[in-house]
């Protein structure tokens, strides 16, 4: 009873406004109650820098929807997707090579699905059955990384083209992925072997490993050698090149005449997620123009034609150096075309002291 | 009537089992079970992983064919059927692994894929899969198709079990190489380390040099850094762009010059103190025999000396050898095109997706291992005490020609030392190596990489105290339970077994073998797959064995009685545990969170394929960034381990002195 003997003008505000806080409380709950927010599990490959701008911007036009990102290098989420295949963790893939979904596709693993808009997409970006399994966001296109202070020391001329690379000057100085853990790798080869046919593809990988120095895990990182001054030319594709420009790197970035492989970042819906409203309206957006105005900060190359802008230290005609690629033989022909790839090249690399 | 006299059968004579004994077996049953669980239950599934096969069966899938009208189809065949009138298929093309295609057009002669000629393809079994282009067919329904669809079916295999895959590897040049490339790495490095070692050793204990205590500190470096820092400091020191590259004389360090360089840097710690050990002690008596048969110095070193520290220098090679063919991180920055078995499991398993020959590769690099474990305990067996109660200590005399010698030697292994870490200090803080080298932290921006940024360390440092604070627990609870207890041998025989064992299991081993035994739906425990709880279980197991090694010589060191003691004063044994062993044993306890801390922060290889987007780890984000060619940044989370462990030993020490000087003051009486 003393206790009112206590109270204070001061504390009835207070309580006043708490009250007033507790009600607002409510009122939000009761807000979110009405939206049912939806927690999506989204595995990608894209850049980490480039997560969380993408996730806010799909998160502004469908605020309902949460993304929880689960991020690692292709060749990772790959492997992680494939051994969660009997008890798959993803709702979404939004952002993994072509190649890769198809191999999830293969195993019956994506859920075939026509976003909205899909039909204003470049053709070369879209499964080919339909309704489609997959749709393209943008591309990386192979391209070679020349460090031209380097060169200059030794003084060696810039390659022009493929064949370029398997002239005596260039011995020893070059790098590129091993097709058999990076996915870079893998579309070179695959490249090479759609542009020259089989023969002279491989009679040219030949000529080329004469003069390869070594062959790294990773795609961006024979470039990035380039760069450092590691290696004269790093066989790899454009965006690393464009990046380690930025930072200073005294590289140029050759696009060879002969024309370049690429792989399509892509994204799809994995077959029996409970989520898939939500799900069909992330690729819904992830094909949208705003989406891909989103992509073209650092990618060069667009799945939706006609509004991508020049990116930093890259000419503006990327796409134009882009092979006919057809990603349903490379995935058909991987296992064989890796297999050779090995027998002829990887048995070779003993100690040469 | 006689038999009403004899009396009834009594119950058959037990020991009582006290309520004491029921809870400390009780206790050794749960750490004996996360043992299982975390140890052999996993190796079990990859062993059993290594054996499932992948095998196209023709018998499964049936073809028909349509005259050129594309209506009238003719017999189905099977493709078995077929394949034996045509040949097309030999027969080790059916051997595959899970992610083979085998296409089928061959099947007939005269195929053309313009020809309106149709086909129609089904499965024999519900179980039968196959694609049309990347459309995946199941089941026993006809597709039809036209030619030029038809020349896009290809096959996929079903599984079974069988020893392919090793016939597979074996016959596969790359992967066996592999085999010799490994062990031929691991046996140079290991003459080298161990002379090196043996010499440092040598000069520490057995001289009178100055600055003894600073070179232990120093070369004690290397343990507190991951495996790739070496290979990192080797690329800046001697890549093409190195700061010493013309001592190269033109060879290349991206191969076996890097890998073993790099080897001796990150296992001379430990072979270092194994041989230092057995050095610290010798019979004076020897010496004095020696001098009195008017021995040369050099025969007294070869007759005296080795021999007595023979056993500490078998035990230090069989655990270099062991580190190096199952390192990954060194061969993974500098081992160019130079194979070794533990790069071979990743690039299977991350680059091909290729499990089975993953699970492959690790058996492979299971055996040598296992094998030098069970060489390395025999070895121990034989070890007698050298010195007994009636021996003189060894007391080296000062000889200033023999003392500069030593530490000119020990200077010059810590300046190798030095030089390594200092390079990577170097390297991490200027701004573009090596064009630009105006000073920078921008390579601490771990945000802007590949990796997992800061929240990478952050995780790091969460796991290692975690796995320090659980691993202690876990490994002296066990520790006293085996030691302490009476009775119920068999168990104990078992649980001293399965403790050893994870010392000859490669991290990377382990780490597949989670994989396959967390990440199966069917296993209850599946909700740890991919979460902090994982990590720390598998970095516990990982470094199970040395732990559980110091908290028993501890345990050891205290009288059995204590025991019976307080059973005789009817105190239970938990109250003698934290009263009396625990505080004895803080010590042992100390140094053993300090171990598991330390190894936490730097290992790479048990964890490379368990940590996921929300716990990714420094020690593997260095892997990542330097995988993706930010060297520098990797340079730089390099050293922010090395700082860090630097900082736990400090707080280590003091911790332990002030804990030591309550506990341990009856130990200076």
């Amino acid at each position: 009873m003393h206790r009112s003997l206590y109270q204070t003008p001061g504390n009835s505000i207070m309580k006043k406004s708490a009250s007033l806080v507790l009600a607002a409380f409510v009122a939000s709950l009761s807000a979110s109650a009405a939206f049912a927010e939806t927690n999506l599990t989204v595995y990608t490959a894209v850049e980490a820098v480039d997560l969380d701008r993408y996730k806010a911007e799909f998160e502004k036009a469908y605020p309902d929807i949460k993304i929880n990102w689960v991020r690692d290098s292709t060749g990772v989420m790959t492997a992680k997707l494939l051994a969660e295949k009997d008890n798959p963790q993803a709702d979404v893939v939004w952002g993994l090579a072509a190649t890769s979904l198809l191999l999830l596709k293969g195993e019956g693993m994506l859920e075939a699905y026509a976003p909205a808009g899909v039909e204003k997409l470049d053709p070369r970006f879209v499964d080919t059955t339909t309704p489609p399994t997959w749709t393209g966001m943008d591309a990386y296109v192979a391209a070679i990384c020349f460090n031209t202070v380097e060169a200059g020391k030794l003084g060696i001329p810039a390659p022009k083209s493929w064949k370029d690379l398997t002239e005596p000057e260039y011995k020893g100085h070059v790098v590129m992925p091993n097709p058999n853990s990076s996915g870079t790798g893998f579309l070179d080869v695959s490249a090479w072997l759609q542009m020259f046919g089989e023969k002279d593809a491989w009679a040219f990988m030949d000529g080329l490993h004469e003069n390869i120095s070594a062959y790294t895990h990773s795609g961006s990182k024979p470039c990035k050698m380039a760069g450092a001054g590691e290696t004269v030319i790093g066989v790899s594709f454009e965006f690393p090149g464009a990046k380690a420009k930025s930072a200073g790197a005294p590289i140029e970035i050759i696009f060879p005449e002969e024309g370049s492989g690429w792989e399509a970042e892509a994204t799809a819906i994995i077959a029996g997620t409970a989520n898939l409203e939500a799900a069909k309206k992330l690729v819904d957006f992830s094909v949208s123009k705003e989406a891909n105005e989103m992509y073209n900060v650092g990618y060069a190359v667009l799945a939706y034609p006609g509004i991508a802008k020049p990116v930093d230290n890259l000419p503006p005609n990327v796409a134009d150096h882009m092979i006919k690629n057809d990603f349903e033989w490379a995935a058909n022909n991987r296992k064989a075309i890796l297999t050779e790839w090995a027998k002829r090249y990887d048995s070779k690399s003993e100690p040469k002291t | 009537m006689g038999a009403t006299l004899t009396m009834p059968a009594g119950r058959a004579l037990r020991a009582q089992l006290s309520s004491d004994d029921i809870v400390k077996r009780g206790l050794m049953l749960v750490i004996s079970l996360y043992l299982l669980v975390a140890l052999a239950a996993p190796l079990y599934v990859l062993l059993s992983k290594s054996v499932s096969t992948y095998q196209f069966d023709l018998t499964a899938f049936e073809i028909q064919r349509s005259d050129d009208t594309g209506l009238n189809f003719g017999a189905p065949k099977t493709v078995e059927a077929l394949n034996l009138e045509t040949g097309a298929i030999a027969p080790e093309e059916l051997e595959t692994s899970s992610d083979g295609r085998l296409a089928v057009t061959g099947l007939f002669k005269d195929f053309s894929f313009r020809s309106p000629v149709k086909y129609r393809v089904r499965g024999t079994t519900e179980g039968a899969a196959f694609l049309v282009g990347s459309d995946l067919h199941r089941g026993t329904e006809w597709v039809e198709l036209d030619s030029n669809t038809f020349r896009r079916v290809v096959l996929r295999p079903v599984s079974s079990f069988g020893l392919d895959n090793f016939s597979a590897y074996f016959s596969t040049p790359s992967l066996a190489q592999s085999i010799s490339n490994s062990v031929l790495m691991g046996v140079i490095s290991t003459v080298l380390v161990i002379s090196i070692a043996f010499a440092l050793a040598y000069a520490l204990n057995r001289s009178h040099m100055r600055f003894k205590g600073l070179f232990k500190l120093i070369l004690a470096i290397p343990i507190l850094v991951p495996s790739l820092l070496p290979g990192i400091a080797l690329v800046y020191l001697f890549g093409n762009q190195g700061l010493l590259k013309d001592l190269m004389m033109g060879y290349s360090i991206y191969g076996p010059i890097g890998i073993v360089i790099g080897s001796v840097f990150f296992t001379l710690p430990h072979a270092l103190i194994i041989i230092s050990t057995a050095l610290a002690i010798a019979d004076a008596r020897h010496y004095e025999a020696a001098t009195s048969l008017r021995a040369t110095k050099w025969r007294t070193f070869w007759t005296v000396t080795v021999p007595g520290a023979r056993y500490g220098i078998i035990s230090a090679a069989f655990v270099v050898f062991t580190m190096v063919i199952t390192d990954f991180g060194l061969p993974k920055v500098i081992g160019g095109q130079y194979n070794m078995l533990a790069v071979d499991i990743y690039k299977q398993v991350i680059g091909q997706q290729n499990f089975e020959m993953g699970a492959v590769v690790s058996v492979i690099l299971l055996i040598p291992a296992v094998a030098a474990f069970f060489v390395d305990r025999a070895i121990q067996k034989k070890q007698v005490a050298l010195l007994s109660a009636r021996s003189v200590p060894y007391q080296p005399k000062p000889n200033t020609r023999f003392d500069w010698l030593c530490f000119t030697y020990c200077a010059v292994v810590a300046v190798f030392i030095l030089t390594m870490i200092g390079v990577c200090q170097l390297a991490a803080t200027v701004k573009f190596w090596p064009y630009d080298l105006t000073p920078s932290l921008k390579n601490f921006h771990f945000d802007l990489m590949d990796g997992g940024g800061w929240a990478a360390y952050y995780n790091s440092i969460e796991m290692a105290l975690l796995t320090a604070f659980f691993g202690t627990i876990i490994v002296f609870t066990g520790a006293y339970m085996v030691e302490k207890s009476d009775g119920f041998k068999a168990g104990r025989t078992l649980f001293q077994f399965l403790a050893m064992l994870p010392m000859a299991v490669p991290g990377m081993v382990l780490g597949l073998a989670y994989i396959f035994f967390f990440n199966s739906p069917a296993n209850p425990l599946n909700p740890i797959y991919g979460t902090m709880a994982i990590l720390v279980v598998c970095t516990v197991t990982h470094f199970y064995t040395v732990s559980h090694l110091t908290a028993l010589t501890a345990l050891k060191q205290m009288d059995r009685e204590f025991e019976p003691v307080a059973a005789s004063l009817k105190q239970p044994f938990h109250k003698l545990f934290f009263r009396v062993t625990v505080p004895v044993c803080l010590p042992a306890i100390l140094d053993i969170s300090i171990y598991l801390f330390v190894n936490a922060m730097t290992t790479v290889s048990a964890v490379v394929f368990l940590y996921s987007t929300h716990t990714q780890l420094a020690s593997v984000a260095v892997l990542n960034m330097d995988d993706a060619g930010d060297i520098a940044p990797a340079a730089a989370m390099g050293m922010m381990i090395f700082y860090t462990n630097i900082a736990a030993r400090l707080i280590h020490a003091l911790v332990s002195r002030a804990l030591l000087g309550r506990t341990q003051a009856w130990r200076n009486r």
